[in-house]
């Protein structure tokens, strides 16, 4: 039976080296600065003796880096002061409602956030549906739940003698909150944010009808922005191979990124841990 | 955040001046609070004001109507939720007992130096985009389905009929392993954690009784965890359920009710991500949101009662550590 266990956890892993495996033999040769920096060609089928631009994804990276920087400075101070409120204030029913609502919301389908947007700027300002602040928004509907449950989570490693031995000495409520335990929670709730950066960063659903995606990079707020998701969902079923070469390119980058996060928040999380516990 | 707070807390003061700066910050993280209730309540007004147009022409009927018949204008969301329950079903079924063999591999049976490295890979596949999964399923997963595992099926269970008609490689069964594969690091992880909540004295005296590693696990441990896998379980089905991009890349996107498993379908998921911004007009537009609408209800739904089960299982076990 343990072998049988065993192979289960074999056959889980086994997508994962696929996709890696995938990514970095058809990603990792169109690496390189240009592809960084250029925006992507016109799609073009090769034909014998003119060479198909390569380009970039540059604009998408572009993005990628708004949007999530703007969903970012948007959630961040909403999912943390809920988390706060849910955790400081714990004793109160609306703290655990937010909790509740919040680890529910984690599970709405990110496609949902994108309806949500779309319908609603469909009514209250058509002009600017698909545009980098929808895009913007969208995200945040995502990152703010996930920035709630994270930073929530910090703030229970932080042991309640802190907060006691604070207030005992007639620090006001506030400032022991801010000062003591967000401060001593800081690595956990920076490793949360960052986690739900990255999330936000591979999420194309709730970008179809509101970034929507363009060629170009940045165009200004009210107009639509690339991003590297939706580039590889573009892309990946177009029949040009210029295009689906940087697909693979886009999506090795995001596999990079996603395994340079999860090491980092592991590491801090360890540490903490360790801290907690050596006292 | 800076109240009215004089800057010396530590001298004696009037009693009432510090809790102004207490109460301005406890409005002000209470807007951050408030906010996260608003967007449920947000998200779904909105879409029941779009839907109305729908609803008011189709009624109940929307919900029984199998056709999305866009030349007569009449929708019916049939298609989808019957396409979403069944490469849910699929995922699943394929996932959730890999996933289990993998948390029972990883808290009981793994030698130790093994548990952390593999339970942290595993939980990295829940990390991948869901656009990477479809991008893969396009190119590397549909290709294999459709020259040897959808032929095998096929000559093998070809005669139940649930395996007719041509293997193409995007079909409700590829979007089915796609989504099995992205739902067994959602289960593995959470049974994980409720495996090893399960105290050890449940386990030292299945040992004591003379039982073997396996069957305290099969005996002791497991069932002490039931309810924890479950709520993981239906948690896994959340995730299936509203899975777009993976879904919309590899399932054929054709709007009928899957009659094999080799048929195009379409989620509702994958309707939305297709059609929304290509509607034929407002109330096709207001049929999608609807669909949409429905799909926020069963994933509310769903979450909740796993939600509900979790916490009943994991508060308890923190709180019993306090």
């Amino acid at each position: 039976m343990t072998v049988l266990a065993g192979l289960c956890a074999l056959v889980a892993l086994i997508p994962l080296a696929s996709v890696v495996f995938q990514a970095a033999t058809l990603g990792g040769p169109v690496l390189s600065i240009s592809f960084l920096t250029q925006n992507p060609p016109l799609p073009c089928t090769p034909q014998p003796g003119i060479p198909c631009a390569t380009g970039g994804v540059g604009s998408a990276i572009q993005g990628t880096l708004i949007l999530v920087g703007l969903a970012t400075a948007i959630s961040v101070p909403v999912g943390l002061g809920a988390a706060i409120y849910a955790v400081e204030f714990r004793s109160r029913f609306l703290g655990l409602a937010i909790s509740f609502t919040a680890d529910v919301l984690t599970g709405v389908p990110s496609i949902i956030a994108g309806v949500f947007i779309y319908a609603y700027f469909v009514i209250y300002d058509p002009s600017i549906v698909f545009s980098t602040i929808t895009g913007a928004l969208a995200l945040s509907v995502i990152m703010i739940p996930i920035v709630t449950r994270t930073c929530e989570e910090a703030l229970r490693t932080v042991p309640h003698a802190v907060r006691e031995a604070a207030l005992a000495l007639g620090i006001s409520r506030w400032r022991t909150t801010l000062q003591i335990v967000v401060t001593t929670a800081l690595p956990a709730i920076v490793t949360g944010i960052l986690l739900s950066v990255m999330r936000a960063s591979g999420e194309a659903a709730p970008l179809l009808f509101t970034a929507f995606g363009s060629r170009l990079g940045f165009q200004g707020f009210n107009n639509p922005i690339n991003a590297l998701p939706l580039l590889i969902y573009n892309f990946a079923e177009s029949p040009y191979h210029n295009w689906i070469d940087l697909a693979w390119g886009a999506a090795l980058i995001l596999i990079i990124l996603i395994l340079i996060t999860s090491v980092i928040s592991r590491l801090v999380v360890q540490r903490m841990v360790h801290r907690m516990q050596g006292g | 955040m800076d109240g009215p707070t004089p800057s010396a807390p530590i001298s004696p003061m009037p009693r009432h001046s510090p809790q102004w700066g207490d109460r301005i910050f406890a409005v002000l993280v209470g807007l951050g609070g408030v906010a996260v209730l608003v967007i449920v309540f947000a998200v779904m007004g909105v879409l029941f004001y779009q839907s109305a147009d729908s609803f008011h022409a189709f009624g109940w009927q929307f919900l029984v109507n199998t056709r999305w018949d866009v030349r007569h204008n009449v929708y019916g969301v049939v298609p989808f939720v019957s396409s979403t329950l069944l490469t849910s079903a699929i995922a699943l079924l394929i996932g959730f007992p890999i996933a289990i063999g993998s948390a029972i591999f990883l808290t009981t049976q793994a030698p130790r130096w093994m548990r952390g490295p593999i339970g942290s890979v595993i939980e990295l596949l829940a990390a991948i985009p869901s656009v990477v999964y479809g991008f893969w399923g396009l190119y590397v997963l549909g290709p294999y389905m459709r020259t040897t595992v959808e032929p095998a099926l096929y000559r093998y269970l070809g005669w139940t009929g649930a395996f007719s008609g041509t293997p193409t490689g995007t079909d409700v069964l590829t979007a089915g392993v796609i989504l099995a594969i992205m739902v067994i690091p959602t289960i593995a992880a959470i049974s994980r954690e409720t495996l090893i909540a399960v105290p050890i004295s449940q386990k030292e005296a299945a040992l004591s009784l003379g039982a073997t590693n396996w069957e305290t696990t099969r005996v002791a441990i497991v069932p002490y965890a039931r309810s924890g896998i479950f709520g993981a379980t239906i948690l896994g089905l959340g995730r299936a359920l509203g899975e777009t991009m993976a879904v919309t890349m590899t399932i054929g996107n054709h709007d009928a009710v899957p009659t094999s498993f080799f048929s195009q379908g379409q989620t509702i998921a994958s309707l939305i991500a297709n059609e929304l911004t290509n509607s034929n007009g407002p109330l096709q537009y207001s049929a999608i949101i609807e669909a949409g609408l429905i799909l926020l209800f069963i994933s509310l739904g769903v979450n909740i009662a796993a939600r509900l089960m979790l916490w009943k299982v994991l508060r308890v076990e923190r709180g019993s550590t306090e």
